[in-house]
Formats: structure tokens, C-alpha cells, sequence
């Protein structure tokens, strides 16, 4: 059974790399978004038939939530604020990553150090994409500012709260250093992730927004990859880091289209802050 | 070894995501951040299994939202994406 799932696997991934190859050309977009959501239907399918699904109540249930809310989100939203939904789906990505995360640590918390590494990172990443997505979804749809939110000290409570986290993430291999347990430690990660996600997001610009999304659509597939990762699944690697590595040069890709560096859409908001405008574009 | 081939896997896929998106018009950038955000929704895999094989309180909730976000993840991203392509495709046909 294992050997038909990890062959369908292949399947799915290779729909997916073909889908986003068909993707950048405008004549094949459509078959080649509809080639990539056959693979994922079939990854979905071939998933269920894993023997350590014991009961299907919870999946029923979730799948038909989502599957009803995605549709009606999807369906009913005008098409001007399509950016907007394209990042809250995105957020509720990266949160879906972190949970499966925390689940695996709750139902193993004391497993081998690789597994504990990789879990904690698709918190770390999850939690950032989902607070981050959900502030461009907003900033987008009008429900926050659209200017830059910036006070004094931002970039260093940012530094200090990476920092904390890098530190957790060592303690929750280490839990005897400081004497915390791992489950508050994970935790706090979540917390503080979260935190982070607002925090880099708010002090950019509603009109850069675009871009953001699209970084925060590449961390979205680093989180499914550390997902992957900690669960052993190819599947969730091979997609996460394909997402990962292309949302980059995407990225990249609008940033030159602006005519901008990616440092300056992130970090544009700080300069005008500080009220010494650094003409490092002339 | 389990590491290693995992890590082996990660490295191939990385240089192929880098290879696979070179150039793309401008008018498709929005699209196809749509639907490798879709693809993303890949965790969904990881959902099922998480939410399937729950055995207390907090993970049968935990899990059950992890389904949940991915699935809204993947149908309303596929969903959003053939919309916009949908519109473009007539935009185009209404051009000529």
C-alpha cells in the first residue's frame, strides 16, 4: 500500500511541475492550473488510503468546512479583490503547515532531534505566513491602513523577537537548558511567529502588497516542506520547496518589473520613518 | 540516511522550482502566484493523516482545523486562479 501511495506521489508531483511550467505561458495557463488541482485531487484520494487513518469523521468534517467556505470565498468575491483572497488563502496555508506541525508534536512530543528541527521550523514559518498573509489581506481589502505603520525601535523589537525564536527553537531540542517544557516552548512559538507575521507586514506599503504576498506565498511552501519534512512525506517536500523555490523567482520576477530590489519593498517603510530618506535609487 | 535521502529530494526540487518559472508576462504574475499558492495547499496531505490518526481532544480539534485551512487553501485557490484565467481568456477574445 505504501509502495501505491509514494507511485501515485510521483504522479501528483510531476501534474504539479508540468501544471506550473504550463503556467507562465498565458495560452496554456488554464490547463496548466487544471493539470496541478488533478494532482492534487489525486494526492488527496491516494492519501486517504494510508492505514493510519483510523477514523474519516474529522477529515469528513474538515474537508466539507473548507471545501464549502473555499468555494463560496472563491465564487462570490468580485474580481477586483481577488489579490486579497489570494492572500488569505495563503495565510490559511501556512496556519494548516503549523497545525500539522503541533499535531505530530502533541502525538510524539519526545521524538529524535531531525523531526523536533523540522516541526519547530513549519511553526516558525507557518505562524509568519499566516499573521503576515492576514495583515496583506487586510491592508488590501481596506480593513487596515494601507500606509506604512512604522514606530520607533520596529526593526529592533523584529531583531529581538527572530532572536527568541531562534533561542526557543534551541531550548526545544535542548528543554533542559532552562528547564521549559517543550509543550509551552512550541507554544510560545506559535505566539511569537504570529507576532512576527504582523510586525514585517504592517510597515510596508498597501501598493507593494503584491509582492509581499507572493514572498509570503514562497514561505507558505517552506512551511508545507518543514511539514514534510517531519511527517517523512515526499510529496510535502517535493511541492513545498517547488512553491518555495519558484514563489522566489516570482518574487524576484515583480520586483523587476517595479523596478525595485526586494530589500527596498520590504524595508522602504523604515527608511521614510526615520526621516532620513536614503536616495539609494538615483 | 532517512535525513539524507529526504534532503537529497529537497535539493532537486529547489533547483527545479528556480529553473521552472523564467520568463512570464507580466499579465500572468497574479495567476500564477494563485496557483503555486494552491499547490501549497499540499499540506492538506499532511492534514488528513493528522486529523485521521488523532487520538485526544486537543489534536481531533487541532487536526480537524488543519483540514479545514488547507482545504480552503486548495479549492478556493484552484478555484480563484481558473477565474482569473477564465477572465482573461475572454478579455483577450473581445480584443480581437
Amino acid at each position: 500500500m505504501i509502495f501505491l501511495i509514494n507511485s501515485v506521489y510521483i504522479v501528483c508531483s510531476v501534474l504539479f511541475i508540468m501544471g506550473l511550467k504550463l503556467m507562465s505561458s498565458p495560452a496554456t495557463a488554464r490547463r496548466g492550473n487544471l493539470l496541478s488541482a488533478v494532482g492534487m485531487f489525486l494526492a488527496v484520494i491516494i492519501t486517504l488510503l494510508d492505514r493510519n487513518i483510523l477514523s474519516y469523521q474529522w477529515i469528513l468534517i474538515g474537508i466539507v468546512l473548507g471545501a464549502l467556505i473555499g468555494v463560496l470565498a472563491a465564487r462570490l468575491v468580485a474580481m477586483t479583490d481577488m489579490p486579497q483572497m489570494v492572500a488569505a488563502f495563503n495565510g490559511f496555508g501556512g496556519i494548516a503547515s503549523l497545525l500539522v506541525a503541533w499535531v505530530l508534536f502533541f502525538k510524539s512530543p519526545n521524538t529524535e532531534s531531525f523531526t523536533l528541527t523540522t516541526l519547530y521550523l513549519s511553526v516558525f514559518i507557518g505562524g509568519i505566513t499566516f499573521t503576515g498573509s492576514m495583515v496583506a489581506f487586510g491592508k488590501l481589502d481596506g480593513k487596515i491602513t494601507t500606509k506604512p505603520v512604522l514606530f520607533r525601535g520596529q526593526q529592533f523589537v523584529n531583531s529581538l523577537i527572530l532572536l527568541a525564536l531562534l533561542c526557543f527553537g534551541v531550548l526545544f531540542l535542548f528543554p533542559d537548558l532552562a528547564g521549559i517544557s517543550r509543550s509551552s516552548l512550541i507554544l510560545y512559538a506559535v505566539i511569537l511567529s504570529g507576532i512576527l507575521g504582523v510586525m514585517v507586514v504592517i510597515p510596508i506599503g498597501g501598493a507593494d502588497m503584491p509582492v509581499v504576498i507572493s514572498l509570503l506565498n514562497s514561505y507558505s511552501g517552506l512551511a508545507a516542506c518543514a511539514a514534510g519534512f517531519a511527517i517523512r512525506n515526499n510529496l510535502l517536500i517535493v511541492s513545498g520547496a517547488l512553491v518555495g523555490a519558484s514563489g522566489i523567482i516570482l518574487t524576484n520576477i515583480m520586483c523587476k518589473a517595479m523596478n525595485r530590489s526586494l530589500t527596498n519593498v520590504l524595508f522602504s517603510g523604515f527608511g521614510s520613518a526615520g526621516g532620513s530618506v536614503v536616495a539609494e535609487e538615483g | 540516511m532517512d535525513a539524507v535521502y529526504l534532503f537529497f529530494v529537497l535539493i532537486l526540487s529547489i533547483f527545479l522550482g528556480l529553473e521552472l518559472i523564467r520568463k512570464v508576462p507580466s499579465t500572468l504574475h497574479t495567476p500564477l502566484m494563485s496557483g503555486s499558492n494552491a499547490i501549497s495547499g499540499i499540506t492538506l496531505v499532511g492534514a488528513l493523516t493528522s486529523a485521521g490518526s488523532a487520538d485526544s481532544r486537543v489534536t481531533i480539534v487541532l487536526g480537524t482545523l488543519a483540514v479545514a485551512f488547507a482545504t480552503i487553501n486548495v479549492v478556493g485557490g484552484y478555484l480563484v486562479t481558473d477565474r482569473m484565467l477564465g477572465m482573461f481568456k475572454k478579455k483577450k477574445e473581445s480584443d480581437s
